[in-house]
């Protein structure tokens, strides 16, 4: 079931975006050769709650950490380690989410560790501009299959691949509400969107194949070559016809300054 | 954090309906209807009700399924 949130409502999940999105920016800060993604998740864990939230990832269904760090070939869900320690060349994935006032607020970005190859660096930019692609697409009255088709042919079209098995989500009062969003579809397919639906678009996208395996630890997702994967996310609110962009990268690229991708 | 899509799924046959189609309750308690694949039927592969199935879903359309696979 679909819940249509108010637009009070929408600013309370707002709200929790915007710690998100300043979570990420504290860890752009620090995103350096030779730091742990431990460091990574006691930092977000520590000004999540310092900002009145409580961090949304921890203890659903069972995951152990605040955050999921996603190095290199890790697709997403890694779990922060104090033996996994970034090196240059490297790119880790964050992804944060938050939980105050009732309302889950969910975002991610992929940053790189010092320089990386610019056949990478190419990945991530076509990442992010498909997530603003199937932004653009999310109007009222169009369907989810327009928002897939958006994304999946903006990146095939470079040669990537597009993950099957792990999808974007509605988000609300639960982390994970449906609709399910996929990113990769048919135009005109898929559930329509109307004004107060609030969803999460993530595009992840494989340098390599598409496929993915699973770690044993029961999250940690790998694609099948070994080959990098990039991962964004924004959640949205429909609203008055048009997304409203509830998350923000502003705060990280003001951070990251000219090396923002 | 990105959602498990529900791509392939094992469920329990719990009512055999006309045309080779089937109601399957899934490991997660959904009830979805669903068809054989035509590989299966190929091979004359017999489904009753009690039977452990592999289901093939869309993330599109939660409510039907093709069975790709009858367990032992």
């Amino acid at each position: 079931m679909i819940y249509l949130k108010s637009d009070e409502e929408i600013e309370l999940l707002r709200i929790s975006n915007q710690i998100v999105a300043k979570t990420l920016a504290e860890i752009a800060k620090i995103v350096a050769p030779g730091v742990t993604t431990e460091d990574l998740n006691k930092l977000a864990d520590t000004f999540i709650r310092d900002n009145g939230g409580v961090p949304g990832f921890l203890g659903y269904h069972n995951y152990p950490k605040s955050i999921c760090t996603s190095v290199n070939d890790e697709v997403v869900h890694g779990i922060p380690s104090s033996k996994i320690v970034l090196q240059e060349g490297d790119v880790v994935s964050v992804d944060c989410g938050v939980f105050k006032n009732g309302f889950h607020g969910d975002s991610a970005y992929t940053f790189c560790v010092g320089d990386v190859k610019p056949e990478i660096l190419d990945l991530l930019r076509t990442t992010k501009e498909s997530l603003y692609k199937g932004i653009d697409e999310a109007q009222e009255g169009k369907r989810l299959g327009d928002v897939g088709f958006a994304i999946q042919n903006h990146c095939e079209q470079r040669g990537y691949s597009v993950v099957r098995e792990m999808i974007g989500h509605g988000v609300g009062r639960n982390l994970h509400e449906s609709p399910e969003v996929p990113n990769y579809g048919r135009r005109g397919n898929g559930v329509m969107l109307k004004s107060g639906m609030t969803i999460a678009i993530e595009p992840m996208i494989n340098l390599g194949k598409r496929q993915l395996s699973f770690d044993k630890d029961g999250w940690t997702t790998r694609t099948i070559d070994r080959k990098i994967s990039a991962h964004f996310e924004h959640s949205i609110a429909i609203r008055k016809g048009k997304a409203d962009i509830l998350s923000s990268f502003e705060f990280i690229e003001q951070v990251l300054g000219n090396k923002a991708i | 954090m990105a959602k498990q899509a529900a791509i392939e799924q094992d469920g329990t046959i719990i009512e055999a309906l006309s045309n080779a189609m089937f109601r399957v309750e899934l490991e997660n308690g959904h009830v979805i209807t669903a068809h054989i694949s035509g590989k299966m039927r190929m091979h004359y592969i017999k489904i009753l009700p009690g039977d452990r199935v592999k289901v093939e879903m869309s993330p599109y359309d939660l409510s039907k399924g093709r069975i790709s696979f009858r367990y032992k």
